[in-house]
């Protein structure tokens, strides 16, 4: 026997006919989301704004207040230090230079020359802005390449109703990351745009998990209402839905709690993102599927991947 | 269910035992596993840039300077060619890539139309009204010089990063002018930069004594004649010093083949031994010969490093630079010398370098997180499924040892986000066993008998495994199609990770529970 559950075996959770208080839930959600961002705007990193970032180790801590003095004689526009995980570890981030890719370079010497000896330089970042410029379309490229991506194969598997509830719910996910990185001020980077892309691949996971139970009892169950059957498909599905994303937090806040300085901004987001994906594949995308209309008749091409023994 | 066909059992076994061979090196050090006799794999994970520490340098070739030199050569000629042939011209000059000028005698523009024409191939002429001669660089020799500019550029990077004896550097073209490098494990990225950021054309100039120094500091510097500022030597008022240089070049600095870093015998100062190739040793020499006690400039990019006053003809075709260099400048600047001068400046775009420390710092990190997480999900999936949730592990650990074979056989490079992927993977790996586990537990709560309730437990939840896992397939694609560097990595290992972990879920877990299943026959499933 297994020794714990986490969810009984038998569900009935409404999410169904719930599905008005989601819906206007998540519409709130992405509404403030945009109204944050527009208002709050984007901590963006370096990566996109382009700029210079020093993580450097002191040989004493609480120097952060000395090095910060020394930095300000230098004419490099607004700069910012901060303890980085540790008090003898700090990251300086300066904003980009006027006067182009020369410019940025001058004023990293300039930095570590203020900053003299008994220094030890972890990592130094510096970002120009053409490569900024690039850095910044390609992620939003990224993105949105695989939300459209990821349309045309649920389309595909299924029907379009499918495709365009699963978009639906994947763009709420985007946006309120997007809405919580500006609430918060977290820094949004390059890795932030990976953690995005990936909780669109987790999301639309959870989501086409459901979805293809959805398929199922549409076939067993020829008669049976829309919002019963679409109710009965997620607490079907409920339990493994929740197992895999409690083993997957697991290992998130693993990743948050243990894996370094560098890697927590995207542990975070990657945490956030799996939240917000499970509960909108279970309580927006099935429940779209009501509103959609999805056609009842049989399909034949669902058989087209089997296994064979 | 229970007929594993036995090949079928032998190509997953066969497939897990390739999976730890391959991984196996990886347990050892990187000297012994070097070592190992061939047949053995001895390939190990090849770490990022962020993890060994390291320097990447997104550097653009500024293929403009080219081009301009080649235009400025153009109306060099132009200028001679037409006052050989005493036809007069006004307004000679470059415009965008291209030269005009404009003949005043309206009855020799034809002449002069001819005369220029056969100058240079690589331009397209054209006279127009009122005697104006353009040329124009065509599109192809401006891409033929651009090109040649990078592959050169290119190879003189290589070599001076060579001189420097870093191991592995990886040096590539990106695009149209730009050039990636990767240092691993270089402990001053400074020195790397500083000796890339300098083109390092060197020359041996006579210098103006006619012109009068009055003069070019009121803004009149005779043609013929650049006024340069010292690099090291500072006059009275704390300003470089400055020279009037001729510019025509006495000797230049491609006829260098050697040069040395050594110590002035006198003084003890360090400087630059070189040694010229014939050509070069026979023109300094004639030079030399012609202008004894006449000051000669040697000119570094624009910039003079000594003007020493010729004391005797030097014709052995060698010498030395002395120019109050530290040791470390007279070291770099022989290394240069030896490398040869980069057809145009680099500029740096991009710079991203890791210190040793932090490198080790993250692989620990990486490594203790994914450790912990793996023994999280381990012992979670065998309180929640029992003897399945058990089974599930020895997949999972499975999934791991063929990520790490994956990774090392197709030497894809291990990033931090890398390691984040790892053990992402970890978390969402189970996942295909979830899904068949539960299946199997409905399909047995329906009614079914044990054997057949696993069987279409794992039917059932194939079609559903492999929808899931194409659409994260789908943004791993994506990630690694539009990701830079650090982000590529963990593309990497999330699509390798996902590949790997339907394979030890589906079938691996699947052979296990049929063993089980033909040995212990059990009636009822405790799952």
């Amino acid at each position: 026997m297994s020794l714990i559950k986490l969810i009984p075996d038998d569900t009935n959770v409404p999410f169904i006919k719930l599905r008005k208080i989601f819906y206007a839930f998540s519409i709130v959600l992405v509404l403030s989301s945009i109204v944050i961002y527009s208002v709050m705007g984007m901590k963006f990193g370096i990566d996109f704004t382009g700029g210079i970032m020093i993580e450097v180790k002191t040989a004493e801590p609480g120097r952060i207040g000395e090095m910060r003095e020394r930095l300000k004689g230098l004419n490099l526009g607004s700069f910012e230090l901060q303890e980085f995980g540790a008090p003898d570890d700090i990251l300086i981030r300066v904003q980009p230079q006027d006067g182009g890719e020369e410019a940025q370079m001058a004023a990293v010497n300039a930095v570590k020359q203020a900053l003299g000896d008994g220094i030890e330089y972890r990592r130094t970042e510096l970002v120009g802005p053409k490569v900024s410029d690039e850095l910044y379309w390609d992620g939003l490229y990224a993105v949105v390449a695989a939300v459209l991506a990821i349309l045309v194969y649920v389309w595909f598997r299924f029907e379009w109703q499918f495709g365009l509830a699963a978009v639906i719910a994947l763009t709420h996910d985007v946006v309120s990351t997007i809405g919580l990185f500006s609430l918060i001020q977290h820094e949004f980077n390059l890795a932030t745009v990976a953690a995005v892309l990936t909780i669109v691949g987790y999301s639309i996971n959870d989501t086409v998990v459901v979805f293809d139970r959805v398929r199922e009892n549409l076939r067993k169950y020829k008669t049976m209402p829309m919002e019963e059957l679409l109710h009965k498909s997620t607490n079907e599905t409920l339990s493994r839905t929740t197992m895999t994303s409690f083993t997957t937090l697991l290992a998130l806040v693993a990743l948050y709690l243990f894996g370094g300085e560098i890697i927590r901004d995207f542990a975070f987001a990657m945490i956030w993102g799996i939240v917000i994906g499970t509960y909108s594949s279970v309580c927006v995308a099935v429940p779209l599927l009501l509103q959609m209309g999805v056609q009842r008749g049989p399909r034949e091409d669902d058989s087209t991947i089997e296994q064979t023994s | 269910m229970l007929k594993f066909e036995t090949w079928k059992v032998t190509l997953i076994a066969g497939l897990c035992a390739l999976g730890m061979l391959f991984a196996a090196p990886n347990l050892l050090d990187r000297s012994v596993a070097e070592n190992l006799p061939d047949f053995l794999p001895k390939q190990q994970i090849n770490l990022g840039l962020d993890l060994r520490g390291g320097a990447h340098l997104l550097l653009e070739v500024e293929t403009r300077v080219v081009i301009d030199e080649r235009l400025e050569a153009l109306v060099d000629v132009i200028r001679t060619e037409l006052r050989k042939e005493r036809i007069t011209y006004v307004g000679l000059g470059k415009t965008g890539n291209g030269v005009a000028v404009t003949i005043r005698e309206t009855d020799r523009t034809e002449q002069a139309y001819e005369l220029v024409r056969g100058l240079d191939t690589g331009f397209s002429t054209n006279l127009s009204d009122g005697g104006v001669i353009t040329m124009v660089m065509t599109d192809q020799a401006l891409q033929e010089r651009r090109i040649a500019a990078v592959e050169q550029s290119i190879e003189i990077v290589r070599r001076r990063i060579d001189e420097t004896g870093v191991r592995e550097p990886t040096i590539v073209r990106q695009g149209d002018d730009r050039i990636l490098v990767q240092v691993p494990g270089l402990d001053d990225p400074e020195r790397l930069k500083r000796l890339l950021g300098k083109t390092a054309k060197l020359s041996f100039h006579l210098l103006d004594d006619k012109a009068s120094m009055a003069e070019a500091l009121a803004g009149r510097v005779p043609p013929g004649t650049a006024f340069l500022p010292a690099q090291n030597e500072i006059d009275i008022m704390g300003q470089p010093r400055m020279y009037l240089v001729q510019k025509r070049i006495m000797v230049g600095g491609d006829t260098l083949v050697d040069a040395q870093p050594g110590f002035d015998q006198s003084n003890n100062q360090p400087i630059v031994n070189f040694r010229f190739d014939t050509v070069g040793a026979k023109r300094f020499g004639d030079v030399t010969k012609q202008n004894v006690n006449k000051p000669f400039a040697i000119v570094l990019d624009g910039k003079v490093i000594s003007a020493p006053v010729i004391r005797e003809p030097i014709l052995g075709g060698s010498g030395q630079i002395s120019g109050s260099f530290s040791v470390a400048e007279a070291n770099d600047l022989s290394l240069l010398l030896r490398a040869g001068a980069l057809p145009a400046p680099l500029k740096v775009l991009e710079e991203r370098s890791v210190g040793p420390g932090l490198g080790a710092d993250s692989i620990e990190a990486g490594s203790l997180a994914a450790m912990i997480g793996l023994v999280g999900v381990l012992v979670f999936m065998s309180l929640y499924y029992g003897r399945f949730g058990i089974y599930a592990g020895v997949a999972l650990v499975m999934n791991m040892i063929i990520i790490t074979a994956l990774l090392s056989v197709l030497q894809a490079t291990l990033t931090l986000p890398g390691i984040a992927g790892i053990v992402l993977t970890i978390g969402m790996a189970v996942d295909a066993n979830v899904l068949v586990f539960e299946r199997i537990r409905e399909e047995f709560r329906a009614g079914r008998g044990v054997m057949s309730a696993v069987d279409a437990g794992y039917k059932h939840a194939f079609v559903t495994i492999v929808d899931a896992n194409v659409t994260t397939l789908i943004a791993a694609v994506l990630l690694f199609a539009f990701g830079s560097g650090p982000v590529q990595g963990f593309a990497v290992t999330l699509a390798i990770g996902i590949v790997s972990s339907m394979f030890t879920a589906i079938w691996v877990t699947r052979l296990i529970v049929a063993l089980w299943l033909r040995r212990a026959r059990p009636s009822t499933l405790n799952l």
